[in-house]
């Protein structure tokens, strides 16, 4: 027992060590996993507080161009909102009655980050702003992410820059599916794989989202196809495309909620026990 | 260590990461590359200090970076695994001499002092990348972020060494 006892304090530092990595590995392993509950994340009081703090000041250094963002948004909006009246007789509408699938939130990020391989952002929106996980989010210019995990006032969203995530996309054009992955080589390029090759595809279409996912609506602006080449089986195009959003510089961004997505999610599940 | 040695690392301890989570993590240079300042707490933490004590610190100061970066446990295993390995890193860079307490990080020999940090500084870059890139695949991209991360870091620690200690002389 003694000598036991002794084993300890002699290599008290190596076990302290052992421990301490051990937790760490850990730790890392279960980050690694896509939202499971995880102990250590950004989006709690004291990180969330201190990154709202440094975003208070930052923020008026990027207020040009922000204005003129939402300036050319609002300018978007105006010509559709024309093109809409024009289609139909808008004094017969009432948009309180118009069935509304998806919610919008919005929402400022307080934390990017973009030159890890699996890169989060904070938001400083969390469940007392009725956000929940999976929810998409989207910038004026195109797609953003994922909700992955939710605190009180705080969410982190996993970023379409992360080699976990896999979002359903489509050519503007054809329609025909892809997903969309990152490969780790520059913020501003993400790849669409899985694209048949009987597609027709050239350089400069644009890419969209496909609408099969519960996550985003139909349509929300993607990039526009840099190259393209077919992978090693020669079925499949792997494509790069150029992203519509600066990646790198996110401050106000858009949060879509899609009221039927558990409904959908519960149907499906629905079947699947069924078929088992 | 006296009172005022426990004051100061105390104090570093916190300005290297607030520096690091506000500043440095936002560098991002040519899209990647970023200094890890904080582990100047590792290398400049007194040499007769405990030994257990600089592992536990270690990990919290890791732990706290990793909080802020939402990066899992990357950071707090990198500075574990420093902390354990720098008594080996103080031996093969001053020579048995530092054992009896007669060297000092800040008045070394420079090119000592360049191994010393640069041994450190690599070894916890090249552990901290392989476990958030995790991948066989990517292992060119840690090399390459281990290598200019790795020389950035050296760089800004060597020149926060010089200032502070013109300050204090």
């Amino acid at each position: 027992m003694q000598q036991i006892i002794f084993f300890f304090i002699r290599n008290k530092n190596s076990l302290l060590f052992a421990v301490l990595f051990t937790i760490s590995v850990a730790l890392t392993v279960q980050s690694h996993n896509y939202h499971n509950d995880k102990f250590i994340s950004s989006a709690n009081f004291i990180t969330g507080g201190i990154f709202t703090f440094r975003n208070n000041i930052t923020d008026y250094l990027n207020l040009g161009k922000e204005n003129e963002q939402l300036l050319q948004e609002n300018l978007m909006l105006r010509k559709k909102l024309d093109q809409f009246k024009e289609v139909i007789n808008i004094e017969k509408l009432d948009s309180t009655v118009l069935p509304n699938k998806f919610t919008y939130f919005t929402a400022r990020v307080i934390n990017n980050n973009y030159s890890k391989t699996k890169n989060q952002l904070t938001l400083d929106k969390g469940q007392n702003d009725s956000i929940k996980n999976d929810l998409g989010v989207i910038s004026s210019k195109g797609i953003v992410g994922i909700v992955s995990q939710v605190s009180e006032n705080y969410a982190t969203v996993q970023s379409i820059l992360n080699t976990q995530s896999r979002i359903n996309a489509k050519l503007k054009n054809s329609g025909d599916f892809g997903s969309l992955k990152w490969d780790t080589k520059n913020p501003n390029v993400v790849q669409l794989i899985d694209i048949p090759r009987i597609a027709k595809i050239k350089v400069g279409d644009t890419i969209v989202t496909g609408g099969r996912s519960t996550i985003f609506p139909e349509g929300i602006l993607i990039g526009t196809i840099k190259d393209f080449q077919l992978d090693n089986d020669e079925n499949y195009y792997y494509v790069n495309i150029d992203l519509f959003n600066d990646m790198t510089s996110l401050e106000h961004v858009y949060i879509i909620e899609n009221k039927e997505a558990q409904e959908i999610l519960e149907l499906e599940k629905a079947v699947e026990d069924v078929e088992q | 260590m006296s009172n005022s040695d426990i004051l100061i690392n105390i104090v570093r301890f916190i300005l290297l990461v607030f520096l690091q989570v506000l500043l440095l993590n936002n560098v991002n240079l040519a899209g990647y590359i970023n200094p890890y300042l904080y582990i100047l707490f590792i290398i400049l933490y007194p040499l007769d200090g405990n030994k257990g004590l600089l592992i536990f610190l270690s990990f919290l100061l890791g732990l706290f970076i990793d909080i802020f970066q939402d990066s899992g446990g990357v950071h707090a295993a990198a500075c574990t695994f420093i902390a354990y390995i720098r008594p080996v890193v103080l031996k093969y860079s001053f020579g048995v001499s530092y054992e009896y307490n007669s060297v000092k990080i800040k008045k070394a020999n420079p090119m000592e002092r360049l191994t010393y940090i640069a041994s450190l500084v690599f070894m916890h870059h090249f552990v901290m990348f392989s476990l958030e890139i995790f991948s066989a695949k990517h292992i060119l991209l840690l090399l390459k972020s281990t290598l200019f991360s790795g020389i950035f870091t050296i760089v800004l620690i060597v020149c926060t060494m010089i200032l502070f200690n013109r300050k204090s002389s």
